[in-house]
């Protein structure tokens, strides 16, 4: 097509990145509409001890007799159980904000420990090139040709179960992503000439990398690592629905889940749904933060 | 093209072998080789005999190279629950996991390729952005919680479909299948689908972005500027270049439906490879688990070279380069 | 005699997030039967759009807002899409700019061009075979039968450019619209493909629309030349009118800038500034930004004025270089 595409206002160069970014990811309402829900769901997670109802995990608290009361009862001590009550009495909207606190943590958690893994690997990568690229990319290659969910099983059965062993599954399996899309940006602003440039200037690899390969790296990064958070709290959902993830003490959305799997034949639905529907809510509005983000940063996109 | 299959499939063997490796090292040299393979529960006796057995004194080389010689005569080992060889298990399981993905991945193909061609033509319409807004849904929803609302909705309140179990199967070929049954689709069509989500979502947006990519390509104004009517231009122009990714990712997808079916087998009691993994997983029985861990890997490379081969035969630019090659 | 295709005050325009972009505005041309008309203009002037609006060929967002396109008297823009389909491909026909992206890669070379006749002829997959057979003889490819059964990437740039010309006429069209099909072959093909056009359409009586930015393309080969600026055509006449005495300074700016007009060793004169925006033009002419004839006047779009008594012959210039009413 021979129609040039008119050139963006000028006034729009003069802005920064940021507020450009922040402005064209705004323009979506959907995205803006995640991106509300997103904060709100974190102000949850973080406020859940000043905001739940009750501590569900202080058993002086909960009162057995409350047991799997249907969403709206009346507790016995004189409260609302907005969206029931759990096998042991516990109040599910409390449970669900704690639960939501722990499975953002561990996938917050797991996404910084494999960003930094990842970055460092696809950067060394991408600058020593050689045998070091080669060795990186390969264990990149097989890793990422081997679905998610395997791996972490097989790592979970490896290492056996908890916590920290859930995280270093989740990080395992992440950091791959990541060295593989930094390498990608990266070697293609190695090539560029400016970096030719700083080499011949006998410029410090450490200030090459850093100052010039690393800030290029940082859009496609960016949308990696907020579909990667989505990723890893899904997966350490499942692995905990499948008793292979986090400990009974440390009880996430999906043990939550989990736990109403037993009820829910008997049509005590809500003690698996309403956990669902939280996890189903963060996912999404991770999702669709990701998704208008590829938009903004893609400058193939941009228009 | 033969010349091209037979390349293809000694590159197999030795990532095959690569594989065995790294399980080897995996199971016998990270963990300890005693604690993963001979049952805890064993006396002192057994454990000597296995350890022998097992050539566990031998150095490390040549412990691979029994574990090699046994891994290709399909000696992986016996279960310490079942007391039967680890291989025979997963073999017996196999068909019910096959059964399950391939009705997964053909729910999941005939709805997203129309889906995401719908969707791809109509970017801005209502209808092409639901489906959009559908598929975001399809990636977010975790495939276990839905199993549950499918039973909670279609098994407990409804009453239509079975929550769990595979119903009959009917024998074709030494192969137990059910879908020759009603009552074995009964049970199929829920599993199946919770399965297809997933993937479903995967293609809608896959078909969609190839053909929003391929209705700006010049061949295809020059299709169009040909006189060739919509339906030709579409079915014959765009589908074909979209086809290959797609079919390639169909293929490779495949085996992550397969690894995926253990979540879904779990939920659903499909009693499946997947199930298998998680109780030998639970009841520690650990030469299950290798067992799985080496037929998967075979099953991967195997697919691989499916779609390699396959690939090859879809794009006319990837023969020519071969052929010169 | 009612000429073979007559536009008039074709508007089409483009709406976008950031406003409307009228990449056609107000073109009005017509072609002869036979004739070869050069639509000469830089990219972005609205030339390749033009040829897409007469093919019926514009995506969205854009559309043709208003103005008439008729084929041998008939409205075409009145058409429902399965009569403009059987006029596209068959009475009138468009080759693109760049032969690598024209031709599916995936599609053998045989089936894009049987296709082209089965669309339009009620004719066995044999006979079909044959006509594609005998015009990839006639656009100059050897071992046509064995060319039939490759696919695009086994030919050159300038092999795929023959076949594409071989496909256009595969229906004998009246028209054809030919969207700068040399630019992307290297120099020595582009005389021989041009060569090669210029005898088939003399040869068959077809028509011509050249879409070029070269000068020197059209002075050989068109009978009349338009050009085209932000979307307008600001000029028109035979190529001799326009090339040897121009009216309109950015014709004059265009006939400057090609080299081998200049003397040796001078320096190569180009156009001062830049292409405007086509986002929301103000209704002046829009080339008075880089025109140092500019000024007052020309904040009011200077109208079509017909020079010298001939409707074929005029500018759109308040300011031409020979005063109005030109001879």
């Amino acid at each position: 097509m021979n129609a040039d595409p008119a050139p963006a206002p000028a006034s729009r160069a003069a802005q920064s990145p940021l507020r450009r970014v922040a402005g064209d990811f705004f323009a979506n309402p959907v995205a803006a509409f995640g991106f509300g829900l997103l904060c709100t769901l974190v102000v949850f997670a973080v406020f859940a001890p000043a905001i739940s109802p009750q501590n569900p995990y202080d058993l002086a608290q909960i009162d057995v007799m409350d047991s799997r009361l249907p969403p709206g009862a009346a507790s016995a001590s004189g409260g609302t159980f907005w969206l029931g009550t759990d096998d042991q009495g516990r109040d599910m909207l409390s449970a669900i904000f704690y639960g939501l606190r722990i499975s953002l943590a561990v996938g917050a958690a797991s996404t910084v420990l494999a960003l930094a893994i990842g970055l460092a690997a696809g950067l060394a990568a991408a600058y020593l090139g050689g045998r070091v690229e080669t060795v990186v990319m390969r264990i990149v290659d097989i890793q990422l040709s081997f679905p998610a969910i395997l791996i972490a099983l097989i790592l979970i059965a490896v290492l056996g179960q908890g916590t920290g062993k859930v995280i270093a599954a989740l990080v395992t399996i992440q950091w791959a992503y990541y060295a593989r899309t930094v390498r990608g940006a990266a070697l293609v602003e190695k090539r560029k000439e400016y970096v030719e440039a700083a080499r011949c200037l006998a410029l410090s690899p450490a200030r090459i990398v850093f100052r010039h390969l690393l800030p290029n790296c940082l859009p496609p990064l960016i949308v990696v690592a907020t579909v990667q958070v989505a990723a890893a709290i899904a997966l350490e959902a499942t692995l905990s629905f499948l008793g292979l993830g986090l400990p009974i003490t440390e009880p996430s959305l999906g043990l939550l889940i989990a736990n109403g799997y037993q009820y829910l034949l008997s049509g005590k639905y809500w003690i698996s749904f309403f956990p669902g529907i939280a996890l189903l809510l963060t996912i999404v509005s991770i999702n669709l933060v990701a998704d208008q983000l590829r938009d903004v940063l893609n400058p193939r996109l941009q228009r | 093209m033969s010349v091209y299959v037979v390349r293809r499939g000694l590159q197999s063997v030795v990532v095959l072998f690569a594989m065995s490796l790294i399980v080897f090292l995996g199971v016998y040299a990270i963990g300890n080789p005693i604690d993963i393979l001979i049952n805890p529960q064993a006396d002192q006796i057994d454990r000597e005999r296995a350890i022998a057995a097992l050539g566990l004194d031998k150095p490390l080389w040549e412990q691979y190279v029994v574990f090699l010689k046994s891994a290709a005569t399909g000696d992986l080992g016996h279960s310490f629950v079942h007391s039967t060889p680890a291989l025979r298990l997963i073999v017996e399981k196999m068909p019910a996991t096959m059964e399950l993905a391939i009705a997964a991945m053909l729910i999941a193909v005939v709805l997203g390729i129309p889906l995401g061609l719908w969707a791809g033509l109509r970017p801005h319409a209502f209808s092409g952005r639901a489906i959009m807004a559908g598929s975001i849904l399809g990636f977010s929803l975790p495939t276990f919680w839905v199993g549950l609302m499918l039973i909670m909705v279609f098994s407990v309140m409804l009453g239509w479909l079975p929550s769990n179990g595979r119903g009959p199967t009917v024998e074709i070929l030494g192969v137990d299948v059910s879908f020759l049954s009603l009552e074995g689709w009964r049970h199929l069509v829920m599993p199946a689908t919770n399965l297809a989500l997933f993937k479903l979502a995967l293609l809608i947006r896959l078909t969609r972005a190839g053909t929003r990519e391929a209705l700006m390509q010049d061949y295809v104004k020059f299709a169009r500027a040909k006189g060739l009517s919509n339906a030709r231009v579409i079915g014959v122009h765009v589908l074909r270049n979209i086809l290959i990714p797609i079919v390639t990712v169909i293929g490779l997808e495949f085996g992550s439906v397969i690894a995926f079916a253990i979540v879904t087998e779990s939920v659903f009691a499909w009693p499946g490879m997947g199930k298998l993994l998680i109780d030998s997983i639970n009841l520690l029985d650990r030469p299950v688990i290798v067992a799985y861990l080496l037929v998967i890997v075979a099953i991967f490379i195997a697919i691989n070279l499916a779609v390699d081969v396959l690939y090859s035969a879809l794009d006319p630019r990837v023969r020519l380069s071969d052929s010169k090659g | 005699m009612t000429p073979l295709l007559q536009v008039e005050g074709l508007r089409t325009h483009f709406f976008t997030r950031a406003g409307v972009v009228k990449a056609v505005d107000d073109v009005s041309f017509a072609v002869d039967r036979g004739e070869v008309l050069g639509l000469v203009g830089e990219s972005g002037s609205g030339k390749s759009i033009t040829g897409y609006s007469i093919m019926g060929l514009v995506d969205p967002p854009g559309r043709i807002v208003a103005g008439s396109i008729r084929l041998d008297g008939r409205e075409i823009r009145e058409l429902d899409a399965e009569s403009m389909r059987r006029l596209r491909g068959n009475r009138m026909a468009m080759i693109f700019q760049d032969p690598m992206m024209t031709l599916n890669p995936v599609l053998r070379i045989d089936r894009q061009m049987t296709e082209a006749i089965l669309a339009h002829d009620d004719v066995s997959r044999a006979t079909a075979l044959e006509r594609a057979r005998d015009a990839l003889g006639r656009v100059g490819i050897p071992s046509p039968d064995e060319r039939l059964r490759a696919y695009p990437h086994q030919f050159s740039g300038g092999m795929r450019q023959r076949v594409a010309i071989a496909i256009a006429l595969l229906n004998g069209p009246d028209l054809v619209i030919a969207d700068e099909p040399t630019t992307a072959l290297d120099v020595t093909i582009q005389g021989q493909i041009l060569y090669e056009i210029q005898k088939l359409a003399r040869e068959a009586g077809t028509a011509l629309v050249w879409i070029t930015h070269d000068l020197s393309v059209v002075a050989g080969l068109a009978d009349r030349v338009c050009v085209m600026y932000a979307g307008r055509i600001v000029e028109q006449g035979t190529t001799a009118q326009v090339l040897d005495a121009p009216l309109h300074p950015y014709t004059q700016g265009l006939l400057d800038s090609v080299p081998s007009r200049n003397a040796r060793g001078a320096r190569l004169r180009q156009i001062a500034g830049m292409t405007p925006s086509l986002v929301d033009l103000p209704d002046a002419c829009a080339f008075r930004e880089r025109c140092d004839r500019a000024d007052g006047a020309c904040g009011e779009a200077p109208p079509m004025r017909v020079a010298g008594g001939d409707p074929g012959r005029g500018a759109r210039c308040h300011h031409p270089l020979v005063p109005w009413p030109c001879p």
